[in-house]
């Protein structure tokens, strides 16, 4: 080292006299933006220098970092996976919550609808027994509410249970699934009559239902108030199995009620009966097209001409209209033991000129209508209304029912009407 | 012998260092830059004289010491500054490299030869104003003319001057 220095010594010592100058020059003069050069000169060499050492620090921080954060990589993985699952159960807990505000809201608005007068409430919890058939809820309503034993407990969809027990705070329900449940339905298209039980499972099934009934699967049995439980006309269940017994039939069932679980729902304080809905066709609405031109339309029937159209009793019941209209007679009115109508009397067949002209104009007689349930011999409330002829009636569209309305019972010709 | 021999250093006793008392070493460079600054207000072509550089450099040859050369030139010159409108160390890092050059060549040459004089002193004026002129438009930043012919003319007059100085200053010498 010493004879290095001394090989260098005279260099060494110029440059340092030359830099020592250098500086003092540098502390006297300023440049054209008044700044000392010794400032400028330091800041010129600092800078690159720093320039170059942050360079060298952050690429070597940004090294060890890369390294480290490779490193904590898989424990950084794991985290976010775990946060990943507990966002999952965050939102799985949200959408419970807004799809429980939905029921809330369906049931609220029922609760609105329905002539019944009901109770809302929340199941709290399940009966013991587990791993039993048991289904048993219990609910956050009792006997300070109102609640009784033996209420029936619904939902907008259906029926769910009935209340077994009711305590001040809370009341038991046994659900429709209970074995021990039971409450008489009726079919809603063939009004077949049986009575739901539960199994002990989510299926039920029909009982008591003869084999020569019909039953169709995808149809909807209602209550049918004959249990003094729950009120005609509550969904009950829908068929999914139709099969034949050795009496009965044996039809399962799914309870609508609990279809999309309980977790609020009515209690029945006071239930009034509805009417079972009925059936609508799969197709809907069916079109009737105009009939072909230059054919003549049957004009709607006035009262007192159905000799053209209608059933046997109906063309017997013109028949008798017609004697009676010939001989003056009005049926209904005469007393008893008073001179009934020549009834083989010869009147000219319906359609015959002249032979309706009197009579469909005096026709006292109801005329079976639309709805098929005047009968004859009855006598209609209020005269029947005539309907103006319609040349070409338009095209109309009808509901197509799977059920034709019931014909009218036709009188025995050997007991006419009095 | 030839007369390349004879220019560079053949012998010991060419290349022997010459040793001066140092009222000479602090009277002389003195003396040099009074004259500088004070006879040329009687005669104006006097001022064209670079004493003060021609002492160093006779300094820095005789002594044949580097760093000797370069102290005497950075005095030379920070004295010189002082009594100039420069900042300090313009003339002062110019004569530094001079003396320390100067000194440099005193190792290799024979400084006693006349010629060797000559050429050195014109050398070093050259590279003086030279090295000056690129400082200045360096550091700061004046935009002077460096004007080559004047500079040539101008140095073959110092080193002629030079060579009579250097003759004088030898008496100077410590005798051995």
């Amino acid at each position: 080292m010493e004879s290095l220095l001394n090989r260098y010594r005279n260099i060494t010592v110029l440059l340092l006299v030359i830099f020592a100058q250098l500086v003092l020059v540098a502390v006297q003069v300023k440049n054209d933006q008044d700044v000392r050069m010794i400032r400028v000169w330091s800041v010129t060499a600092v800078t690159p220098l720093a320039r170059a050492l942050e360079g060298v620090r952050s690429g070597t921080v940004g090294v060890v970092e890369n390294y480290v954060l490779l490193k904590n990589a898989d424990a950084e993985n794991r985290r976010l996976k775990s946060q990943l699952d507990q966002l999952k159960m965050e939102n799985q807990f949200l959408r419970q919550q807004l799809a429980t505000a939905d029921r809330a809201k369906a049931l609220s608005l029922f609760q609105t609808r329905t002539p019944s007068k009901t109770l809302a409430a929340r199941v709290i919890a399940t009966g013991a027994g587990a791993g039993t058939n048991s289904k048993v809820v219990f609910v956050d309503t009792g006997s300070t509410a109102g609640v009784q034993k033996g209420m029936g407990v619904v939902t907008p969809d259906g029926i769910v249970g009935k209340v077994i027990a009711s305590y001040p705070t809370a009341s038991m329900v046994m659900l429709a699934t209970d074995p021990d449940f039971a409450a008489g339905v009726v079919s809603q298209k063939h009004q077949v009559k049986g009575v739901l039980k539960g199994q002990g499972y989510a299926e039920c099934k029909v009982d008591f239902v003869p084999n020569e009934e019909k039953v169709d699967v995808g149809e909807v049995f209602y209550t049918s108030g004959d249990d003094r439980i729950f009120p005609k006309g509550f969904p009950a269940a829908i068929v999914r199995v139709v099969r034949p017994g050795s009496e009965f039939k044996e039809i399962l069932v799914d309870p609508i009620g609990l279809e999309h679980g309980a977790e609020e729902v009515l209690i029945l304080l006071e239930g009034v009966s509805q009417a079972i809905p009925e059936v609508q066709a799969a197709g809907g609405p069916v079109y009737l097209a105009p009939p072909p031109p230059g054919e003549p339309v049957a004009a709607p029937a006035e009262p007192g001409s159905t000799a053209a159209s209608g059933t046997e009793a109906d063309r017997l019941l013109e028949r008798y209209r017609q004697i009676g209209a010939a001989q003056g007679h009005k049926f209904g009115e005469g007393l008893p033991g008073s001179k009934p109508p020549d009834f083989n009397l010869k009147v000219p067949p319906a359609g015959a000129p002249g032979a309706t002209a009197s009579g469909s104009a005096q026709a006292p007689l109801a005329v079976p209508g639309a709805t098929g349930t005047t009968g004859a011999g009855q006598r209609p409330a209020a005269p029947p209304t005539a309907v103006p002829k319609q040349s070409s009636p338009p095209a109309t569209t009808l509901p197509a029912r799977q059920s034709p309305p019931p014909a009218p019972k036709a009188a025995e010709p050997s007991a006419p009407p009095q | 012998m030839t007369s390349g021999d004879r220019i560079l250093i053949g012998s010991q006793r060419e290349s022997q260092i010459s040793r001066f008392r140092a009222w000479v070493l602090l009277i002389v460079p003195l003396a040099a830059i009074l004259f500088q600054v004070y006879v040329p207000l009687f005669f104006q072509f006097l001022a064209y004289l670079e004493l003060p550089l021609l002492v160093t450099v006779y300094f820095a040859l005789m002594q044949r010491s580097p760093i000797r050369g370069l102290l005497v030139g950075a005095a030379v010159g920070l004295a010189q500054d002082s009594l100039s409108k420069n900042p300090l160390g313009m003339f002062g890092i110019v004569k530094t490299l001079v003396g320390y050059f100067a000194a440099s060549a005193g190792q290799r040459f024979d400084v006693d030869h006349p010629f060797i004089r000559l050429l050195l002193g014109f050398f070093f004026y050259f590279f003086h104003q030279f090295f000056y002129w690129l400082l200045s438009r360096a550091l700061l930043g004046r935009q002077l003319v460096f004007e080559i012919q004047r500079t040539m003319v101008i140095g073959l007059l110092n080193a002629i001057v030079g060579l009579a100085l250097f003759r004088f200053l030898d008496r100077l010498k410590e005798r051995s």
